[in-house]
């Protein structure tokens, strides 16, 4: 792939420029719609181009937004940069890097869901990238991008970023909204989906960084061309951020369906030192992990084909992991992310969690009994499916998998032995 | 007082939400209560909710549930190293206690001049540049990536500089 969709500053120097972004045809898109399609010809634009959310459901992008109840206003667009998922720093590149058309895709989403104020919450700890999106939106006011009755048509459209305070659940969309609202970030039972009563009540969408992102290159080129990208059900390129035990870390977009060997090894530079790979994260923290055999490695990183190898795509966040680590001491610290960031509303994820940080410190100083791994993965049985959100079934999955998938690593701590303390 | 000292920042916050959605504010005014006071006592806590309209208690629930609030005092600045399994997997792991070692301080702590805490957190979504921290100051956060406990130390020397550049300000002042 030699061109970028997403992390156009790659090609285009100084196009976190207002001036170079629209030099570059940016806002065309935007403006266009504004003119000259409904909401819903933008709706169905979106929907066949096969769009997927990027934030880690992969759910499509155009048939979640056909979901708004109709009739209802106002209504809300929330832009979710609270990215937090280990692993995964591809939001904050776009945003620091490639701001205007990040903000060019919230308007087109609001556009379509005739949204006239849309929120952008991000992290705190993007302190500074949020105050400078807050004054590249200043530009686009002055520049009459944003505001009042935009290119003379009766559409209006304010936007505002709002910070969080250190809490990965909100990065769950109905947490975020009730944080947004000035609450405890804690999921809400569905339905009600956001789309039917989202932020203060309202119909809202909210979409990642990451898809908005796409959004003015697929209203620009058109469909025929976006579709040509990736593959049949996964269309378009995904940023996958590679971190772990590899040469170069990084984010690198490439089209969806790019095999891992070619992510790792042609691209990422492969294992330093000369170690063999051992194992893949292919979600960061949040879905079952993968041995890397040969056919792990020759699958396809598409929505479809991951689960077929048994685990999932989710934000494409690749942790990689070498034959020196101990797969037991990584499950202890995805346990430890998971407990310490479990919201506390639903009780199989709040115990649960605390239950297997306890078994996980026992089996990291070697002083677990051997039927204490299978109360690891019971009590992980246990959590899943059960909770509100899907953070219960993250935090269980990449362990119960590991033990069946990973069980030497295990065993040699309950026979008072470990393979590397790492 | 924030009402008095911050009137036009607090305005602006409020713009931002709709008229009867004020507790939207409550977040982005515990930020710049903390900018204030540097930690979040009681005071502070019924200060901000009486801008919004809210009870003592609901502020504090929330000053309890997000990690960026501090309601207990710490260190001017406060080094938050990411320990997580990407970070971990590079060596942040062994830099955290590295660093703590250097300053004589347990991980959670805070040197003796009162400028530096040092904490461990979780995920900054910088995982290509381990080890890593923020700092959290009176103004926000920064990150500093691709660090050695040398750049590190660096930091922590010219921060603790400039505590003692703010305290003799204050003394001559007063």
């Amino acid at each position: 792939m030699t061109e970028h969709i997403v992390l156009r500053h790659r090609d285009i120097e100084r196009i976190d420029q207002l001036e170079v972004y629209l030099e570059n045809g940016g806002f065309r898109a935007f403006e266009s719609i504004v003119r000259k399609k409904s909401p819903e010809q933008v709706i169905d634009i979106v929907k066949k181009s096969g769009l997927r959310g990027r934030g880690g459901a992969g759910f499509p992008t155009g048939v979640k937004w056909s979901f708004l109840t109709p009739d209802v206003y106002p209504r809300y667009v929330v832009a979710n940069a609270d990215e937090s998922e280990p692993g995964t720093f591809k939001d904050r590149e776009i945003m620091e890097r490639n701001p205007f058309q990040f903000l060019e895709g919230v308007a087109i989403c609001a556009y379509a869901a005739q949204a006239e104020v849309a929120y952008i919450y991000c992290r705190a700890e993007f302190w500074d990238l949020t105050l400078e999106l807050d004054r590249k939106i200043e530009q686009l006011k002055e520049g009459g991008l944003l505001g009042k009755k935009l290119f003379g048509s009766d559409f209006s459209l304010e936007m505002y970023t709002h910070l969080g305070a250190g809490a990965y659940i909100c990065g769950e969309e109905t947490a975020l909204l009730e944080s947004l609202e000035g609450k405890l970030g804690q999921p809400r039972l569905r339905p009600p989906f956001p789309a039917a009563e989202g932020l203060y009540g309202k119909p809202t969408v909210v979409n990642n960084v990451e898809t908005l992102t796409n959004l003015p290159l697929i209203i620009d080129r058109g469909v025929d061309w976006y579709r040509k990208i990736g593959t049949e059900k996964s269309t378009g390129t995904k940023v996958f951020s590679v971190s772990g035990n590899i040469e170069l870390p990084g984010n690198y977009e490439l089209p969806l369906g790019t095999t891992f060997r070619e992510l790792i090894f042609e691209h990422a530079g492969g294992i330093p030192n000369g170690h063999a790979i051992k194992a893949i994260l292919p979600a960061g923290a949040s879905a079952p992990i993968l041995p890397a055999s040969d056919e792990v490695l020759d699958t396809k990183m598409d929505y479809e084909s991951v689960p077929e190898v048994g685990s999932s795509l989710g934000s494409a966040s690749i942790i990689v992991i070498d034959e020196t680590v101990d797969i037991a001491w990584v499950e202890s610290k995805i346990t430890d992310f998971f407990e310490h960031e479990s919201c506390g509303k639903c009780t199989p994820c709040r115990d649960g969690t605390y239950w297997m940080k306890h078994i996980f410190e026992r089996i990291m100083d070697d002083t677990a009994q051997a039927h204490e791994i299978d109360l690891l993965h019971t009590v992980g049985i246990g959590i899943q499916g059960k909770c509100l959100c899907a953070l219960g079934d993250f935090a269980a999955l990449a362990v119960t998998t590991a033990v069946e998938r990973f069980r030497p690593d295990f065993d040699l701590h309950v026979q008072g032995k470990s393979s590397k303390a790492a | 007082m924030l009402a008095e000292n911050y009137t036009q920042e607090i305005e602006a916050i409020l713009a931002k939400y709709p008229s009867d959605q004020k507790r939207s504010a409550v977040m982005p005014l515990l930020f710049l209560a903390q900018r204030e006071y540097g930690t979040l006592t009681n005071e502070a806590i019924t200060e901000v909710g009486e801008l919004i309209g809210l009870q003592t208690t609901e502020v504090a629930s929330l000053v309890g549930f997000y990690s960026l609030y501090h309601d207990r005092p710490g260190g001017k600045y406060r080094i938050q190293v990411c320990t997580d399994l990407p970070c971990a997997l590079k060596g942040a792991q062994a830099f955290a206690d590295e660093l703590c070692e250097k300053l004589d301080i347990e991980m959670g702590e805070t040197t003796p001049d009162g400028q530096v805490t040092i904490e461990q957190v979780m995920c900054l979504a910088a995982c290509d540049r381990a080890p890593l921290f923020q700092l959290q100051g009176p103004n926000g956060f920064r990150y500093h990536e691709d660090q050695s406990i040398g750049s590190a130390m660096a930091l922590i020397e010219s921060l603790r500089v400039r505590g003692q550049v703010d305290r003799a300000h204050r003394l001559t002042a007063s």
